[in-house]
């Protein structure tokens, strides 16, 4: 047993600091330490940044254009650029879409989405969830109907994430209602700009615009715009949601943070209450232990043994420190972190904001039933 | 990164293991539980046959020269039989302490014979004693084996002295014996000098280590018996295994769990640390970690299994005891939580 990274990790991970401080402009840094919502074109330009340097397919493998990492580079690479304030990658398209495409998208998809996604032309957005479809996603009702060369979309899909911005929706539609609620879904790629599609904002707790609701009415998507094989969607999906969960604790998001706790706390005097100092060394140390736990989990997936359903306990204890921390940064500055005005700091509005966390990318309830029933057989 | 054990430690694991399946089950610890001793000396050579005994002591001395990883693996076959032999004070922490602070006279003549099963030595912080014209005082309270030892070692002032007390000697609700220690102006040799508090600081760490060990030890056979129960036993009809509300309580053990695990094992690679306040620090945090989840786990397999795991008869309630005194054990939660809270600030 061998707790250290490999003096060919630390090189790497001197190169990507060394980068991240060199390329990453300040007003973007400092929105992102300060807990504010970025722009389209400030996500974009970071995606470009990354792409300019050969590492804009990051999690990718070579054959598609990728860098190819090992999941200790991969790691090593989201911690530093979340230690320096680095935006969080563009996920629905660099580790949602792409990875399912790789998998079981036909060449010509292949050539027509990826390297658009890893030079940041194209925004992608999920369809997933329904008004009547969250957590019991297989019931979801969007209807794709064949006819001749096009499939005909009618229902609605909500918890877009910065769908106002994609280009480019990927979609789970049913296209077999009688049979089985999992054999009847499809996974359907469908341009934004086609006709019939609504997009309307929903505001959350923090007042911002960051998820939307979408309605299909009669919208013609191609055939060849059919991922994989009619009716295997769930196959793809449950895949989707395997990947999306990889870097799910944000080991290096909550290591940011931590630090920012600890300096606010300890500017406000929060630090000399010891129940206050109890509270966050105890998250502090949570942290700690999920940080090895992490690495415990991506080790077996660099020997081919996961990953599995422990990135249900890396869900669930990465959300539960980030939403503590956001707490306690909270906490720590009082009332004047609260008012509506406060742009510098967004101490009160990314409290509210995160409660997100676990509710999304299947609720940490969910998490407990896999954990339930994959790892313990109940 | 490897988070794999190597093959020298994957047999020595088998090894110990094989042991407490065959020659240490429930009802043989019941027997020795019941002796006004609560140890064995036969258990004790066996484990001396075994090699365990030598695994903290360096090969000039004839021992096996391993390390906390070790005896982390034989830590955790030894908490789940719940082994009532004082292995963590005279085969992981006194070796560790003598081997750092004690002469080399002194470790030539007890570290073999600490390693060959014939001495067991206990150690002592002598803070809380007073020492005069050579001579000991004061009382030490619920020292854990305190009356196993043939030789009491005492940390003071930066040197190592022996020295041999009275004792009162009372076994505890883990199954476990310890003692109260009177040092009434009792003649103490000094057998090493220099380094000494740092040494046992470092032996008590070592030793910090090798009982988070023991937990995760003890927390695995727990979690995995309380499944089974939750698989077998049928309220309303069905395994109550398939009640949503028990699932996940389960879940959250088994978050307990890992976490505790990844401590575990962290503390046994840092134990050692020379950087003194990282060293701390860690193991602080591991023992944190690793009380949090004694508590939650020991509660609620004695809820999960219901009246049943009340009873003696049922050898979750013995873990649940055991976890409960670990918790306790070298700096409760709270103490190692406010000393991580110092030490992360300064950090």
């Amino acid at each position: 047993m061998d707790l250290n990274f490999t003096a060919e990790e630390n090189a790497f991970r001197e190169e990507v600091r060394a980068f991240v401080r060199a390329k990453l402009p300040e007003g973007i840094r400092q929105k992102v330490m300060s807990s504010q919502h970025l722009s389209k074109d400030e996500h974009v330009l970071w995606q470009r940044t990354l792409h300019e340097k050969g590492w804009g397919g990051v999690g990718w493998p070579k054959e598609f254009g990728g860098p190819g990492w090992t999941p200790s580079q991969l790691y090593i690479f989201e911690e530093e650029c979340a230690a320096w304030g680095a935006p969080r990658l563009i996920s629905f398209g660099l580790k949602m879409i792409a990875p399912v495409l790789m998998a079981f998208g036909s060449p010509a998809q292949q050539q027509r989405y990826l390297p658009r996604i890893m030079a940041a032309e194209e925004w992608w957005c999920q369809g997933y969830s329904e008004p009547g479809s969250g957590s019991d996603l297989a019931s979801l009702k969007t209807r794709a109907v064949r006819d001749g060369s096009h499939y005909i979309v009618n229902g609605q899909k909500t918890w877009n994430t910065l769908g106002q911005y994609a280009d480019w929706i990927f979609c789970l539609v049913r296209t077999d209602p009688e049979a089985k609620p999992q054999r009847g879904i499809s996974f359907l790629l469908i341009d934004m700009k086609t006709p019939g599609i609504t997009v309307r904002p929903i505001i959350t707790l923090d007042g911002a615009h960051e998820v939307n609701e979408i309605w299909f009415e009669d919208v013609k998507v191609p055939v060849e715009n059919l991922v994989g094989e009619e009716n295997k969607g769930w196959t793809y999906a449950k895949f989707l949601l395997g990947h999306e969960r990889t870097n799910i604790a944000g080991i290096g998001i909550a290591k940011r943070e931590m630090t920012r706790l600890k300096r606010v706390a300890g500017a406000a005097g929060k630090l000399d209450d010891p129940l206050f100092a109890a509270r966050v060394a105890q998250v502090e140390i949570d942290l700690m232990a999920l940080e090895i736990t992490n690495l415990r989990v991506l080790s077996a997936e660099g020997s081919k043994k996961g990953p599995g359903p422990e990135a249900s306990i890396l869900k669930i204890k990465g959300t539960e420190i980030q939403q503590s921390i956001a707490e306690l940064l909270m906490q720590a500055s009082g009332m004047a972190s609260f008012q509506i005005a406060d742009t510098a700091n967004r101490l009160g509005a990314n409290y509210c904001n995160q409660r997100k966390l676990s509710i999304f990318g299947g609720s940490n309830e969910i998490q407990k039933n896999i954990i339930a029933q994959m790892i313990l057989g109940l | 990164m490897d988070f794999d054990f190597n093959e020298e430690q994957r047999a020595l694991e088998d090894t110990v293991r094989r042991f407490v399946a065959k020659d240490y089950g429930f009802d043989t610890r019941n027997a020795i539980r019941a002796t006004p001793a609560g140890w064995s000396r036969n258990v004790w050579s066996a484990l001396a046959d075994l090699g365990v005994l030598a695994l903290n002591i360096d090969e000039e001395h004839g021992g096996l020269g391993y390390g906390p990883q070790e005896t982390g693996l034989v830590m955790n076959a030894f908490g789940a039989g719940l082994l009532v032999e004082p292995y963590l004070s005279g085969a992981v922490i006194a070796p560790a302490l003598i081997r750092r602070a004690a002469s080399a006279d002194f470790q030539a003549e007890w570290l073999p014979k600490i390693a060959a099963g014939d001495a067991i030595v206990i150690s002592l912080d002598g803070k809380r004693l007073t020492l005069t014209n050579g001579k000991l005082s004061g009382t030490l309270r619920a020292v854990p084996h305190g009356a196993a030892a043939d030789l009491w070692l005492v940390a003071k002032d930066d040197a190592l002295y022996s020295a041999t007390p009275q004792f009162n000697d009372y076994p505890l609700l883990d199954g476990q014996h310890a003692a109260d220690l009177v040092f009434d102006n009792t003649p103490a040799k000094k057998v090493g000098a220099g380094e000494t508090a740092t040494a046992f600081d470092i032996a008590h760490g070592i030793g910090l280590a090798a009982l988070c060990a023991e937990a995760v030890g003890i927390m695995d056979a727990t979690v995995a018996a309380t499944t089974e129960y939750l698989k077998t036993r049928q309220q309303f009809g069905q395994p109550i295994g398939r009640f949503q509300a028990l699932q996940h309580r389960m879940a959250d053990m088994l978050l307990h769990l890992e976490q505790a695990r990844s401590m575990s094992w962290l503390a046994a690679m840092r134990c050692t640390d020379t950087n003194v306040a990282e060293r701390q620090r860690v193991l602080s945090a591991a023992k944190v970690v690793i009380g949090n989840a004694c508590r939650f786990i020991a509660q609620n397999a004695v809820q999960l299994h219901g009246g049943m795991g009340m009873t003696d008869e049922l050898i979750v309630s013995h873990w649940f005891k055991r976890l409960t005194a670990i918790e306790m054990s070298f700096g409760d939660t709270d103490s190692h939580l406010q000393r991580f809270a110092k030490l992360s600030r300064a950090a």
